[in-house]
C-alpha cells in the first residue's frame, strides 16, 4: 500500500488495489454519481459524489462525512471515478486538506476497470462510522488572497489546466497553460513518471518554484494536475480550489491572447 | 466537461509501411528551444531550425507555434488519425486544420511542447521534417491516384518514393526558398501546372512494349504573382524521374536568387532567365547527375500492390432505407473507381477544420468501410475514403451524419477553399477562414451543390495576396487586404475570375475589390448574371472561360461588363449607417490591418 506524503507514490496500481480489497486493508471511494454507482462500481467501494461533497466543504462537514464512510486517521484509501481521475483528485485532495495522509487515487477509470474484467458489484457495503481527527493543511490551498500576492512573487509558478481555448480567451495574468488532457497516457490517468518529469521540465515547472493550479470552477481538473505534479516529486504545490470561477466572480484582473481569432470552432 | 474515452487502438488496422520519424529529432528540438530561451541560440538560426523541423510562428506571438505534419502522398492510416486526435487535445485547441498541400496542422502548440508533439508522432511514424522552411514540402498526389478511371497508372508509390528520397537529403536543407513536388493521376484531378515540379503519369509504347514514363511541368506556382508551369519534353521517363528531380534542384540551388525574398521561388528564376534556356538547362544538367553517380540512384519504388480487403460487417442492416439527404450527397461527395463496384468518397470541411473527436470517428470509418484500410487527403482541405463497396454506401452516409462529416457538395462549387487567414498566420490581412465557412453554409443552403451548371466551378480564398488559398486558380477568386471610407476601414477582398488548374490551366483575372460582407451577395449576383446568359450546355465554368477571354456574345462579353453590373454592390456604407460592415467576419472589434513578419521565407 502506499501513501502520498511518505512515499510520494501519488497512483495505485489495479493489482495491488486488488490485493488490498481481498486483505480488506483497503477504503475504496467511487467519486462518481449515486445513479452510476448504484449500477456497478469496483466491489466493497463505497460512494461519495464529488457533488454530494461539494454541496457544503466546510471543514466541519467534510471531516463529517469522511466519518460517515468509515476513515480514520489510519485508513488507507484509494479513489476513482470515471472522468480520467479529475474527480477523484478533488475528492483525495480533501482527505488531503484535513490531515489524512494515506490516500491515493486509482491508476485508470472505472470504465477500463470494468473493461479489463475486474471485480464489481452493485452491493451497498455496511459502513461503520469512525473518528478521524482535523489537522488542516493550509499549505496545499491558495485561496483568491494568496494567489493574489503569490503570483507575483518570481519563484511562483501558476498553472492553468483548462483547455487550450478557454486560455487563450481569458485566463489569470502570469500563468501557463497545460491542459488537463496532457497529463493522462492512453490507459492510465498520468502519464509514467519519466514522460511526465520530461513535459514539466521542457515547461520550465521543476522543484525551485512554489507550484499553484487552477482550472474552470471547482478544483477537479487542477486536482488532476496537483497529483501530477507529487508524482513527480513537486509537492510544494497548491490547489487554488475555487478556481477561475471565482477569480471572475472576485472581478480580480485577467489575461488574454491578443490578435487572435482561432476560437470559432469551439463554438460549433 | 467532456471527455472521450481513453481508447486502444484496435488490431485490425492496417498499419502504415513507410516510418518518416526519427525520435532523435523531438530531443534535439526540446534542448534547442532550451538553448534558445536561454539566449545561447540566435532568433534567426532558431528560427531557420525550427522551420525546418515543421513548427510555423503564430500570429503576433513567439510563445506559440503551429506544428505542420507532412502526410506523404495524402495516405493517412487509422492510428496515425486517432494519434493526431489525441495530440491536438494534448497540445492544441482540440482540434486540426486539413491544408491544401496534404499537410495536417495543429495551432496554438506552446513552443516547449513541440518536441511532445514530435514524440507523439514518431509511434505512428509521421513527422513534421520539412514541413516549412526552404526545402522540399511535402510530395503531394491526388486523392483519386490508383482509382482514377482516366489514369495511366498509379503515382502514388512515385509520389511516396520521391518523398523518401529527399527528406533529410542533405541537397535540399538549404534550398534558395521553398519547393514543391505534385504528383497527380490526370490532367483533371491534378494541379500539375501550378507547382514547382508537377508530373502526370504516361505511358509510351516502344518495340511493342509500354514504357511508364510522366510529363513534368516546370516553373509554375502560385502566390504574390503567380506562373503556369511548362512542360519539359514529350516523355519522362520512369528511370529519369530522379535524375530529372535532382537535375532541377541542383540548378534551383546554384542559381535560385538568394537575396530578394520576394521573388526567390524557381518561378521567378524560370522567368528571368526564359523557358527554353531553363529548359536547356535542366536537360544539359540531367545528362551530368545521370553520368556523374558512382553509384546507381535509383528511387525506391514500393509496387507492392495494396491490399483490398472488405471489411467485416458488424451487422446485417441492409433492410434500412438511407437517411434524407443520402442522394444529394451521393451525387456530389463521391466519385466511380475504374475498380468496378467500389466508390471513393470526399469529405469536406469548413476551411478545413476537424475536432478531436471527428478525427477519431474518420479513423473508425476508414476501417469498418474502406477495403484498403487508409485515407487520402485531397487537394481542397478535404479527405477521401477509397475503396468503400457500392452497397456499403448508405450506411456510410448514416454513420457520417452522426459525426458531422456528411455535408454535402464536396465535389462542387460549394466547398471553398480559405487559408487559415487572421485566425494564426502572420501576414493575413482578413478572416479568409471564416468568410470560406460562411460562403459554403450560405450556398448549401440554397442548395448550389445540386446544380449541375456549379460543380465544375470553385472559390477559393486567400488572406492576403500570397495565394495560400490558392485564389489564382479559382473560378471565383479572392485574396484579402483593407478598404477605406474616410478614417474607417474595413475587410476587402481583390476578386478575380476565370483561374483554372486543369488542361486549361490560366491564372484568374482581376475584376474588382468587394468588401468581405459584401463577397455573398457578389457571388450569388455572378451566378445570377450565368444564369440570365448561360448557354444550354453551359456551366459557369466554361461561361465565365468566354467571358474572361473575350469569346462571349451575350450582353455581358467582358470582365468589365461583368465589374459594371457588381459596382453597386460593392459600396460601402458609412459607418454610422452599417457598423456590421466595418467588422470582419469572426472579429467583433473594428477591423484594422495588422501583420507581423512572414516566415514561409524564412
Amino acid at each position: 500500500m502506499c501513501c502520498l506524503t511518505e512515499s510520494g507514490k501519488v497512483t495505485t496500481d489495479v493489482d495491488s488495489l486488488r490485493s488490498d480489497i481481498r486483505d480488506k486493508s483497503v477504503r475504496v471511494i467511487d467519486a462518481r454519481r449515486e445513479e452510476d454507482y448504484k449500477q456497478d462500481h469496483i466491489s466493497t467501494a463505497v460512494n461519495l459524489p464529488l457533488a454530494n461533497l461539494l454541496s457544503d466543504d466546510s471543514p466541519e462537514r467534510i471531516l463529517k462525512l469522511f466519518n460517515s464512510i468509515g476513515i480514520d486517521n489510519e485508513t488507507s484509501v484509494v479513489v476513482y471515478d470515471d472522468t480520467f481521475g479529475a474527480l477523484a483528485s478533488r475528492v483525495a485532495w480533501t482527505l488531503e486538506y484535513i490531515g489524512h495522509s494515506d490516500v491515493s487515487l486509482l491508476e485508470t477509470t472505472y470504465s477500463n476497470w470494468k473493461s479489463l474484467g475486474l471485480e464489481n458489484d452493485s452491493n451497498v457495503p455496511e459502513i461503520q462510522s469512525k473518528d478521524h481527527s482535523m489537522n488542516l493543511q493550509p499549505n496545499i490551498l491558495a485561496t483568491s488572497d494568496y494567489l493574489e500576492s503569490a503570483k507575483e512573487r518570481d519563484d511562483v509558478i501558476l498553472i492553468d489546466n483548462r483547455e487550450r481555448l478557454n486560455f487563450l480567451e481569458q485566463h489569470i495574468p502570469g500563468a501557463i497553460s497545460l491542459p488537463y488532457r496532457t497529463l493522462a497516457s492512453q490507459d492510465k490517468i498520468l502519464r509514467p513518471k519519466e514522460d511526465m518529469k520530461r513535459l514539466f521540465e521542457n515547461r520550465g515547472v521543476t522543484g525551485n518554484s512554489e507550484i499553484i493550479t487552477y482550472c474552470g470552477s471547482v478544483g477537479t481538473l487542477s486536482g488532476l494536475a496537483y497529483y501530477a505534479l507529487k508524482s513527480v516529486g513537486l509537492s510544494n504545490t497548491k490547489l487554488y480550489v475555487r478556481s477561475f470561477k471565482e477569480w471572475k466572480n472576485l472581478q480580480k484582473p485577467t489575461a488574454k491572447q491578443e490578435d487572435a481569432t482561432y476560437w470559432d470552432l469551439s463554438a460549433e | 466537461m467532456t471527455i472521450s474515452n481513453l481508447k486502444q487502438s484496435r488490431s485490425d488496422s492496417v498499419k502504415p509501411k513507410i516510418n518518416w520519424s526519427r525520435l532523435e529529432e523531438a530531443d534535439n528540438f526540446a534542448k534547442t528551444v532550451k538553448l534558445f530561451r536561454q539566449g545561447k541560440y540566435d532568433a534567426d538560426s532558431f528560427r531557420r531550425f525550427r522551420l525546418q523541423h515543421g513548427a510555423y510562428g503564430t500570429r503576433m506571438t513567439g510563445d506559440y507555434a503551429m506544428v505542420r505534419i507532412k502526410i506523404p502522398a495524402g495516405e493517412i492510416y487509422p492510428n496515425q488519425l486517432e494519434k493526431i486526435s489525441q495530440l491536438s487535445e494534448q497540445f492544441s485547441i482540440g482540434s486540426a486544420h486539413f491544408s491544401t498541400r496534404e499537410n495536417i496542422q495543429l495551432h496554438w502548440v506552446v513552443l516547449e511542447d513541440v518536441s511532445e508533439i514530435f514524440r507523439g508522432l514518431t509511434e505512428v511514424g509521421l513527422t513534421s521534417r520539412e514541413a516549412c522552411g526552404n526545402t522540399i514540402r511535402n510530395v503531394m498526389c491526388s486523392p483519386l491516384s490508383g482509382v482514377c478511371p482516366d489514369e495511366k497508372f498509379d503515382s502514388t508509390p512515385y509520389a511516396l518514393a520521391t518523398a523518401r528520397f529527399f527528406l533529410r537529403n542533405p541537397m535540399v536543407q538549404n534550398l534558395p526558398r521553398k519547393f514543391k513536388f505534385n504528383f497527380t493521376c490526370c490532367e483533371k484531378h491534378g494541379m500539375v501546372r501550378m507547382v514547382d515540379v508537377g508530373l502526370i503519369p504516361q505511358i509510351r509504347e516502344v518495340d511493342g512494349t509500354s514504357q511508364r514514363g510522366f510529363k513534368v511541368f516546370l516553373g509554375g506556382g502560385l502566390g504574390n504573382k503567380s506562373f503556369v508551369g511548362y512542360q519539359l519534353e514529350e516523355f519522362t521517363p520512369e528511370e529519369d524521374l530522379v535524375y530529372t528531380s535532382m537535375a532541377v534542384l541542383r540548378i534551383f540551388d546554384r542559381l535560385g536568387d538568394r537575396k530578394n525574398m520576394a521573388r526567390n521561388r524557381m518561378r521567378y528564376l524560370v522567368n528571368d532567365m526564359g523557358w527554353e534556356k531553363f529548359q536547356n538547362l535542366v536537360l544539359k544538367e540531367r545528362a551530368i547527375v545521370r553520368a556523374t553517380q558512382s553509384v546507381i540512384t535509383k528511387l525506391e519504388v514500393d509496387h507492392t500492390p495494396n491490399e483490398i480487403k472488405r471489411p467485416i460487417r458488424i451487422s446485417d442492416e441492409s433492410g434500412e432505407s438511407a437517411p434524407e439527404g443520402y442522394a444529394r450527397w451521393l451525387k456530389t461527395n463521391t466519385v466511380k473507381q475504374k475498380q468496378s463496384g467500389y466508390s471513393s468518397i470526399f469529405i469536406t470541411l469548413e476551411a478545413g477544420d476537424i475536432t478531436a473527436n471527428q478525427l477519431n470517428a474518420l479513423a473508425d470509418l476508414i476501417r469498418d468501410f474502406s477495403a484498403e484500410g487508409k485515407g487520402r487527403f485531397g487537394f481542397v482541405q478535404n479527405v477521401a475514403l477509397r475503396y468503400v463497396y457500392d452497397d456499403d454506401l448508405p450506411r456510410l452516409y448514416s454513420k457520417l451524419l452522426e459525426v458531422g462529416l456528411a455535408k454535402s457538395g464536396a465535389l462542387t462549387m460549394t466547398a471553398p477553399i480559405g487559408c487559415s487567414g487572421t485566425t494564426s498566420c502572420n501576414l493575413a490581412l482578413t478572416n479568409s477562414h471564416r468568410l470560406s465557412k460562411e460562403i459554403q453554409r450560405k450556398l448549401l443552403e440554397l442548395k448550389f451543390d445540386e446544380d449541375d451548371d456549379l460543380c465544375d466551378s470553385s472559390i477559393k480564398i486567400s488572406g492576403c495576396p500570397n495565394s495560400c488559398g490558392q485564389h489564382g486558380i479559382a473560378t471565383i477568386g479572392f485574396f484579402g487586404g483593407g478598404g477605406r471610407l474616410g478614417k474607417d476601414m474595413y475587410a476587402n477582398y481583390q476578386m478575380s475570375l476565370g483561374g483554372r488548374s486543369d488542361g486549361d490551366t490560366m491564372l484568374g483575372q482581376t475584376c474588382l475589390r468587394v468588401p468581405a460582407k459584401r463577397v455573398i451577395p457578389v457571388i450569388l449576383k455572378i451566378i445570377e448574371l450565368f444564369k440570365q446568359n448561360k448557354k444550354s450546355n453551359d456551366t459557369l465554368q466554361s461561361w465565365i472561360h468566354r467571358v474572361v477571354n473575350n469569346n462571349e456574345d451575350s450582353e455581358i462579353k467582358s470582365i468589365s461588363d461583368i465589374k459594371k453590373v457588381l459596382e453597386p454592390l460593392v459600396v460601402p456604407p458609412t459607418k454610422e449607417a452599417d457598423p456590421d460592415f466595418y467588422l470582419d467576419y469572426g472579429n467583433d472589434t473594428s477591423y484594422h490591418t495588422k501583420t507581423g513578419k512572414g516566415e514561409c521565407a524564412a
